[in-house]
């Protein structure tokens, strides 16, 4: 660190291209190219929702933009194929959860924060944390690539439920599609726990002087406990995948029995197709908090900084995302109430999972009393947290009919679940996700963006997104299912119904499709902001936390000369004992003041 | 749909127009004033205070009208019995998620309007309330507490045994159709083996018979061992070596059945065929009594099928490999159903399938028709004839 000592020279010129900006081991680095990832990923996924939002809208009407991205082989004439529908919404949904909330919003936001906000150098490993980078690339590349192959991606939902997703007689997307879905989730796992293995030990054994757990910002806590429940839960997804491929590669039996498909007698006996769901969701229903956890603790962040105010209830926080991701363990088979499985068992399931109400409760409740009486500044970030708040409002109330096993009956699998889970977790991380982007700009490129587009760009969102997914919830709980490719059915049964939800889907595709064109706003504000925005300065928020006592420019080591020492928590904001509104983490106590 | 493309092309365009404008004038307006990003403007505080407020309106107001407009009745009134206790749970559960909808948003935006930055005031400094935190803790919890039992009693009512004399059907799905069973004179539905299955037993079904045939036909049949055995020797015939390995992994494969099938063959008391023989399938369209007590299992020829029925508010997953059971009872006749709720003439209640199962999972169906008892009974006395040993020998002969 000989060079960091002279805050004037980068200190780093010799370095080359490729050890810069490609195989860096330096958070920063890795940090932006986590984002970016995450940005193509993203934007591929919302494309593909509008693909077959369109579809949904004008079932079977040909359409310039199927053709335009989909070709003869998977819309011929311009509409959209059957198989092709599923393939979609299985990559859609894939990447969305995995690839932009789970890889995406971690990894970018705790490999800058982590080391910064903490007052270490690095990560612990700044190897491991490279080789997660293009562990997570790699399994990217791999999960794009599948949508290109001859007989489609995988086409089971995100879920990928056996048989479906084990016999590639049942579905085109069965082949290959699903054995590159399969690999490139392994590599996806791998990676994941890579990085989650480094956030936790740097956030044990890299914290500065001063730092004990009790003063660390909310959103190290929310990253830490995040990587613990990533660590804890994705080795089940792996060996769930594991099993899968040797199902179908291997001739076992895990989770397959008495199957006749495309004609053939399969001598497959004694597996569960429901083992692999109890697998599937051990991993699945703790993905939702990996997803959503990250963004709450940026949103504690940048909602006491932009209203002045201590976050309410820091101890309250800190102890509602550790039961949180407790309970989030033994929820699981809330996905499976009509699997046929044991009544009994349901019942300890529906308690479990209504219980982490509470918490989710007390996170809302803390929130909106750290509104009352703030002071605040309406910067896109905050925009975005109040956002959040409102949708994990929106999306958390619902939840409540879903966790009721025997209301579960009613909408399990409707177009109600699908609400429900874009505006809780959806909704909720990828507002989450937007805040910290612009909150955390200044800091990862050292220039602004631009604020009167992020204001367009949040009201055209949420806007945008309410109009999406509200009337999901009424065609959900009027019954109608799911991963269908159109309502034709409702012909034979009720065409009045029929109308109904043909006359929705339209006015969501409509609303898609204005959410989606806010997406331009921010792309076109990021990349411009990138290279043409305003300078920024060393704490343009006028912040605590210790990411802004390092300079603008990047620098490996993080801060020239010593590290800070810590003397308080990060949340004196208009501290009636002191004259100005904030006092970083670095200034001392004054004489007689107790610390927090 | 004309129209909605049109709009969906003007609001591209007008979008674009905007984002040009506004960047245009930004960018001489920040150079001329010297104007920082991070300093937010007083006018642009309030305007996004006012915005929120807006958004109270549009929120609460779009809701409302959505709810008039398709309101939770979307779903019709329940047509079996446990349903309407569902149904009573479910307005319950949505009076008080909607009350914590309104009223948290309702802080929410107002507080976010109220509390904007003014010049000169500094925030409160609130860190924390234990008597506040003790509140919000209790209360979502005594509303739980409810909850939980209220819905846990109404499930363990819903999922507990049906009565001895609840008649018994069984749903079969496979890609992508369904087939009903009736139990028969005996309400007791035949046992089955899916390695039973042939054209003339597509529902795999038990009996002496169909063992023997099962047995016969993989041995000698078409694609019988046998045959398979014949074809291998046949140097015309198998050209690769790959087809080779095919159709040897395809006589390993039989002959593992057919040993199964032999053990089953010698276990089989023929007394049980009668439970089979007197069997009813079913297509396409599935008849059911009002006011009686259905006991139904459900199974699945290849991969996992969800058997909805929207309207008498029962789901149950068809799992390959196992059977998977619901009770209900239906409670209302389709024609007064349509009478009561001033349905279309043509209305049926349903049967869809659930789960994702493939291409055509969206048109995987079964219609659904409540008849009353006299009605019923004509029904299944037409059928008196077309059980499944009439048509297995008809078949066959
Ligand atoms: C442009 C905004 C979006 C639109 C219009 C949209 C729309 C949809 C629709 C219509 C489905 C199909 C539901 C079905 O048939 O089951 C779907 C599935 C899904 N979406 Fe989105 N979505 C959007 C954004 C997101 C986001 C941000 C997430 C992140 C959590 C997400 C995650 C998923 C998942 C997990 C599925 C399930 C896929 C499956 O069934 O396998 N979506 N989306
Ligand atoms: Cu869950
Ligand atoms: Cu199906």
């Amino acid at each position: 660190m000989a060079e960091v000592i002279n805050g004037e020279t980068h200190g780093h010129q010799e370095e080359s291209f490729v050890s810069k900006y490609i195989f860096s081991y330096d958070h920063k680095m890795i940090s932006k190219q986590y984002l970016m990832t995450a940005i193509v990923t993203g934007v591929t996924a919302m494309i593909l929702s509008i693909l077959f939002r369109i579809q949904l809208a004008w079932p079977g009407e040909s359409s310039d933009f199927l053709s335009l991205f989909l070709g003869e082989q998977w819309a011929p004439g311009g509409v959209l194929k059957e198989d092709m529908y599923l393939g979609l919404v299985t990559i859609h949904g894939t990447l969305m959860v995995f690839f932009l909330l789970t890889g995406g919003l971690s990894g970018t936001f705790s490999n800058l924060l982590i080391p910064l906000q903490i007052g270490a150098r690095d990560m612990a490993s700044g190897f491991l944390n490279m080789l997660s980078y293009w562990l997570f690339f790699l399994s990217s590349l791999i999960m794009l690539v599948s949508l290109f192959i001859e007989t489609g991606p995988a086409m089971s939902g995100w879920t990928v439920y056996p048989p479906l997703s084990a016999l590639p007689q049942s579905i085109s997307g069965s082949g290959m599609g699903m054995t590159l879905w399969l690999v490139s989730m392994a590599i996806f796992i791998a990676s994941s726990l890579l990085g989650s293995l480094n956030y936790i030990v740097t956030v044990i054994n890299l914290r500065t002087q001063g730092m004990s757990m009790m003063r660390l910002p909310l959103t190290v806590w929310a990253f830490f406990i995040t990587a613990i429940i990533g660590v804890l839960s994705f080795p089940v997804l792996l060996s769930a995948a594991l099993l899968l491929l040797m199902d179908r590669m291997l001739g076992t039996s895990f989770y397959l029995s008495d199957i006749i498909i495309g004609g053939e007698m399969l001598t497959n006996h004694g597996g569960s197709p429901i083992l692999y769901q109890h697998l599937f969701w051990f991993l699945g229903h703790p993905e939702v908090y990996i997803v959503l956890i990250p963004a709450l603790g940026l949103s504690s962040e940048i909602i006491a900084t932009n209203t002045r105010k201590p976050i309410f209830g820091y101890k309250a926080m800190v102890g509602s995302i550790l039961a949180i991701a407790f309970l989030s363990f033994i929820v699981w088979a809330h996905h499976m109430f009509v699997t046929g499985m044991n009544p009994f068992l349901g019942s300890v399931f529906v308690f479990t999972t209504l219980l982490i109400a509470i918490p989710s409760a007390v996170k809302v409740f803390n929130y909106i009393t750290t509104l009352w009486k703030g002071s605040i500044i309406y910067t896109p970030a905050t925009l975005f947290i109040i956002g959040l708040v409102s949708s994990f409002i929106s999306g958390g109330v619902t939840g409540i009919i879903l966790a009721d096993a025997a209301l579960d009956i009613m909408v399990h699998d409707t177009y109600f679940v699908v609400a429900h889970f874009h505006v809780v977790m959806g909704l909720s991380a990828v507002f989450g996700m937007f805040a910290g982007v612009y909150h955390w700009f200044p800091k990862m490129f050292g220039r602004m963006m631009n604020t009167t587009l992020g204001y367009i760009h949040f009201w055209v969102t949420l806007i945008g997104a309410y109009g999406v997914f509200f009337p999901m919830h009424f065609i959900g709980i009027a019954g109608a299912p799911r991963r269908y490719y159109d309502y034709s059915v409702y012909g034979d049964f009720d065409v009045d119904q029929y109308a109904m939800i043909v006359d929705l889907n339209v006015i969501i595709t409509i609303f898609a499709i204005i959410a989606a064109l806010g997406q331009v706003v921010f792309l076109y504000n990021f990349f411009y902001s990138i290279f043409y925005g305003q300078r920024a300065t060393q704490n343009p928020w006028k912040a605590n936390s210790l990411e802004w006592t390092t300079p603008v420019e990047h620098m490996h080591g993080n801060w020239p000369g010593e590290l800070p020492t810590v003397y308080r928590w990060p949340y004196d904001y208009s501290n009636p004992e002191h004259e100005e509104d904030f006092v970083p983490q670095t200034v001392p106590l004054k004489e007689g003041e107790t610390a927090h | 749909m004309m129209v909605s493309k049109l709009i969906i092309l003007v609001v591209i365009v007008l979008g674009a127009i905007l984002i040009a404008q506004i960047m245009k004038i930004q960018r001489t307006l920040s150079e001329i004033t010297g104007r920082k990003e991070e300093e937010i403007s007083q006018k642009n505080n309030r305007l996004n205070a006012n915005l929120m407020l807006l958004f109270m309106i549009v929120l609460f107001g779009g809701f409302i009208y959505l709810m008039q407009e398709y309101g939770w009745t979307g779903r019709g009134s329940s047509a079996s019995k446990h349903g309407h206790d569902l149904d009573w749970l479910l307005n319950l559960n949505l009076i008080i998620i909607l009350i914590v909808f309104f009223l948290t948003h309702f802080f929410l935006l107002y507080f976010s309007f109220k509390y904007v930055k003014k010049p000169g005031v500094k925030a409160y400094f609130f860190p924390h309330s234990s008597k506040l935190e003790m509140i919000w803790t209790f209360i979502p919890a005594s509303a739980l507490a409810v909850i939980i039992i209220l819905g846990l009693t109404i499930w363990n009512d819903v999922t507990s045994e049906s009565s001895a004399e609840a008649i018994r059907v069984e749903l079969f799905s496979k890609q992508f159709d369904w087939t009903a069973r009736y139990s028969g004179k005996d309400n007791k539905l035949g046992k089955f083996d899916y390695k039973l299955t042939l054209d003339n037993n597509q529902l795999a079904l038990m009996t002496t018979n169909t063992i023997d045939s099962a047995i016969q036909n993989m041995e000698t049949g078409p694609q019988g061992i046998k045959t398979l055995e014949a074809k291998l020797k046949d140097k015309n015939f198998v050209t690769s070596k790959e087809e080779k390995q095919k159709i040897k992994d395809a006589i390993d494969r039989k002959s593992r059945l057919v040993r199964l099938l032999y053990q089953m063959k010698n276990r089989y008391d023929s007394k049980m065929d009668v439970m089979a023989w007197d069997d009813i399938i079913q297509k396409d369209t599935l008849y059911l009594c009002v006011n009686k007590e259905y006991e139904m299992t459900f199974r699945s020829k290849d991969v996992i099928h969800s058997a909805y029925f929207p309207d008498f508010r029962v789901q149950m997953n068809t799992v390959p490999g196992m059977t998977t059971r619901f009770k209900f009872t239906p409670d209302i006749t389709t024609k007064e159903f349509i009478k009561k709720n001033n349905k279309p003439k043509d209305f049926n209640f349903s049967l869809m399938c659930n789960k994702i199962c493939g291409g055509a999972h969206y048109k995987m169906k079964m219609i659904v028709v409540v008849l009353d008892e006299k009605e019923y009974n004509d029904w299944m006395s037409s059928k008196a004839n077309a059980t499944f040993k009439d048509k297995y020998f008809a078949k066959t002969n």
